[in-house]
């Protein structure tokens, strides 16, 4: 499925639903804009990632097979999570293997993507950028980076904007320490680990954080805010709207 | 909750050298490891040959150990069998007092270590002496190794240096990384030529040859496998391969991963004791083959890739969690990701289950993986086998009894939320008419972190005005 569909669903995740509205918006705008019908069916709620990495699966699968029904006809679905894309496309067969409704998580899980690889393989956008020039560092998250295979495309839409420096940061590829639940179950290890990430994203001296996944946002920019001078850190849907003409659609 | 393994993890994150020690090391493990890899093709090709050589062995296990068994038998080969660390010990054992034994010189085992082999000896009277330097060092401290490959990695030079002094007070102190070898080398020489037993650990087990192949760098393997009269390999069952075309791809890809080396200094590959008319080589060769656990790992289809594992160690170097809370921080012989997913297979996920919630899933351990042991997929299971009420459909000891009510009730109501929208958009919409409300004070989350915001509206709200298909 790599031709340009006349229409998509989205699938906001419940982090963007609550805590960042605007990077789906803006997805949305950036699909739309591209000639694309968007579909965001209003019974959605959460992928059911918590739950399954918790080892809750019978939970799990109810919340997950209530999605399932809400992406019937066969378009693409386009998430814009690393890791709740991953957990529809890589662990909903896995969920459901041996259900009776199997074969409708493998057809869902096989119309996944991510937002930066939708954007990049199957609309091919072409950006132009109408921004000031800035520096920016980007996080890309584990399970976008190594679940789904990603990483790259986030670097790429990045690239066709000219006046966007990208700026390496040490341990670029090292997780953040989220992980979900992680962060609440093993809060001092988490610590540690976006604690580090930060001070490597300081030094770089960027005026910008970029990544495609908000749980990585709320845990680095968490940290940010409460050490005081947060460097300003965007969802990359929000900062590509934002940098090739805004409302203008 | 409270637990040992949380109350070590915050002692280990305090120790500010420690931490550093890990960084260095792990830094420099993971570069060396890239270097060896320029060519990303060539890698991904001989990572899928070798999980098929190690999942070719483990699925005719059983009667690759019968062959093994035969082979090594014919090779001259004394082979003992152990289901349990007690009965390994007392194998060992038994051997020790039919030669009148009374210390015994080791190379690397991570076996050994999983038997508490050293306590249960020494509580006998049995000297039992560390040959590897990370192990001797460790050993000089009285501590357990914090890293499968590298014991002592979480010490650096001075740390040693001090440690030398402390313990050979006649020796003058220095730092200098090749004198502190040289000590260490001098100190054991006399002792691999005294001891009348040396004891090994196995890397790769041929079944169609009966051959031991043990890997090394410093040639103290290749001395206790030689000098005493009598060597005893302890090993666990999975070790075994098929045939001797199946170990230069596994050794290629084992020294890559773990230490950044092309080959590695020894390559030792025992096929026997002395034969008549040979100067050396010990009279007699054991094997105890330990199963502790693993014919269990061996029964479920989905655990059984555990048993893959070559010891490269590649898993913990990648690691970001064991990078910060070190080997010591598991309580357990196997640290890491490796450790994290063995040992509550090996102990019971109700003894140490919780090391399977210590992961962000990020997955570092997996793309590394020589042999692709889907270690993610393995701690979701065990998380799953943990508190899974239908325990009578897994093997897996302990299941179901880290379950509480309180945390499964909160599942649930979550579950009923999220599969109710009109309640779940009611609660959020709710949540964040009202969120000046909410407390800012998140415990553990806001330790470093500020509370999450809210938006002042959802993304359901606020897409009803986007254009977009939303009924």
């Amino acid at each position: 499925m790599t031709t340009k569909p006349d229409t998509i669903y989205f699938f906001g995740t419940c982090l963007v639903d609550l805590m960042y509205p605007q990077a789906g918006v803006s997805a949305m705008q950036l699909i739309q804009r591209a000639g694309v019908k968007v579909i965001f069916p209003p019974a959605q709620t959460c992928c059911g990632q918590p739950a399954w990495n918790s080892g809750y699966r019978d939970e799990a699968r109810s919340v997950a097979r209530a999605q399932i029904a809400l992406f019937p006809k066969p378009i693409p679905i386009v998430i814009p999570s690393g890791s709740c894309a991953g957990m529809m496309k890589v662990h909903y067969p896995e969920l459901f293997a041996g259900q009776p409704d199997e074969a409708q998580a493998v057809d869902v899980a096989s119309r996944v993507f991510e937002l930066t690889e939708f954007l990049v393989d199957v609309l091919q956008i072409e950006l132009q950028d109408l921004g000031e020039p800035v520096t920016v560092a980007v996080h890309t998250s584990c399970s976008a980076r190594r679940e789904m295979g990603v990483a790259d495309k986030i670097e790429s839409l990045l690239g066709q904007l000219s006046n966007v420096q990208r700026v390496e940061h040490a341990r670029k590829p090292e997780c953040c320490g989220f992980g979900g639940t992680f962060a609440v179950k093993e809060p001092e290890i988490s610590a540690a680990m976006v604690l580090d990430k930060v001070t490597h994203i300081r030094n770089t001296g960027v005026d910008r954080l970029i990544s495609q996944e908000c749980g990585c946002l709320m845990n680095i920019g968490g940290v940010m805010a409460k050490q005081g001078d947060a460097i300003p850190h965007q969802h990359i849907a929000e900062f590509l709207w934002e940098r090739t003409g805004g409302n203008a659609v | 909750m409270s637990s040992e393994f949380r109350n070590t993890v915050r002692a280990n994150l305090a120790k500010p050298e420690v931490r550093a020690n890990f960084y260095r090391a792990m830094d420099g493990l993971m570069t060396r490891r890239l270097d060896q890899f320029p060519d990303k093709v060539e890698l991904e090709r001989l990572r899928t040959q070798s999980m098929a050589i190690r999942a070719n062995a483990l699925s005719k296990l059983p009667e690759l150990l019968e062959t093994l068994e035969a082979n090594l038998t014919r090779n001259g080969i004394q082979v003992h069998w152990a289901e349990t660390t007690d009965q390994a010990n007392q194998i060992v054992l038994s051997i020790l007092q039919k030669h009148n034994a009374k210390s015994i010189i080791k190379g690397k085992s991570m076996v050994s270590e999983e038997m508490g082999m050293n306590h249960f000896l020494e509580a006998l009277g049995v000297e039992c002496l560390e040959s590897d330097l990370g192990e001797f060092i460790i050993q000089l401290d009285g501590e357990t190794p914090s890293h499968i490959i590298m014991p002592a990695i979480h010490k650096n030079r001075i740390q040693i240096a001090k440690l030398f002094h402390e313990k050979f007070p006649d020796i003058p102190y220095t730092e200098d990384v090749d004198e502190l070898t040289q000590t260490a080398r001098r100190i054991l020489r006399d002792k691999f030529y005294a001891a009348p037993v040396g004891l090994s650990g196995v890397n790769f087990m041929v079944a169609e040859t009966g051959t031991l192949c043990l890997v090394e760098n410093e040639g103290n393997g290749r001395m206790s496998t030689t000098a005493p009269s009598v060597h005893i390999a302890v090993t666990g069952i999975e070790k075994v391969v098929e045939s001797l075309l199946d170990v230069p791809p596994l050794l290629s890809i084992l020294t890559r991963s773990a230490t950044g080396q092309p080959i590695t200094t020894y390559f030792n590959m025992i096929s026997g004791p002395r034969k008549p008319g040979e100067k050396d080589g010990p009279e007699e060769v054991h094997l105890v083959l330990l199963d502790n656990g693993r014919s269990n790992i061996y029964s479920d289809p989905e655990l059984l890739a555990t048993l893959r594992c070559i010891r490269c160690g590649a898993c913990i170097n990648h690691c970001p969690v064991y990078v910060r809370i070190g080997g010591h921080s598991y309580g357990t012989v196997y640290p890491g990701p490796i450790g994290s997913i063995l040992e509550p297979q090996k102990a019971g996920v109700d003894v140490h289950g919780e090391l399977a919630q210590a992961s962000t899933l990020c997955g570092a351990c997996s793309e590394v993986c020589p042999v692709r042991i889907p270690i993610p997929s393995i701690l979701n299971r065990l998380r799953y086998d943990g508190v899974r009420k239908d325990t009578a459909n897994t093997n897996t000891v302990g299941s179901g009894k880290r379950r509480t009510l309180s945390e499964a009730a909160t599942w649930k109501t979550w579950a009923w939320a999220a599969t109710h929208p009109t309640i779940y958009h009611a609660g959020s919409t709710l949540a964040t008419h009202f969120k000046g409300m909410l407390p800012t004070n998140l415990g553990a989350w806001t330790t470093v972190r500020s509370a999450p915001k809210l938006a002042e509206s959802t993304l359901h709200q606020q897409v009803k005005h986007l254009g977009v298909d939303h009924e």
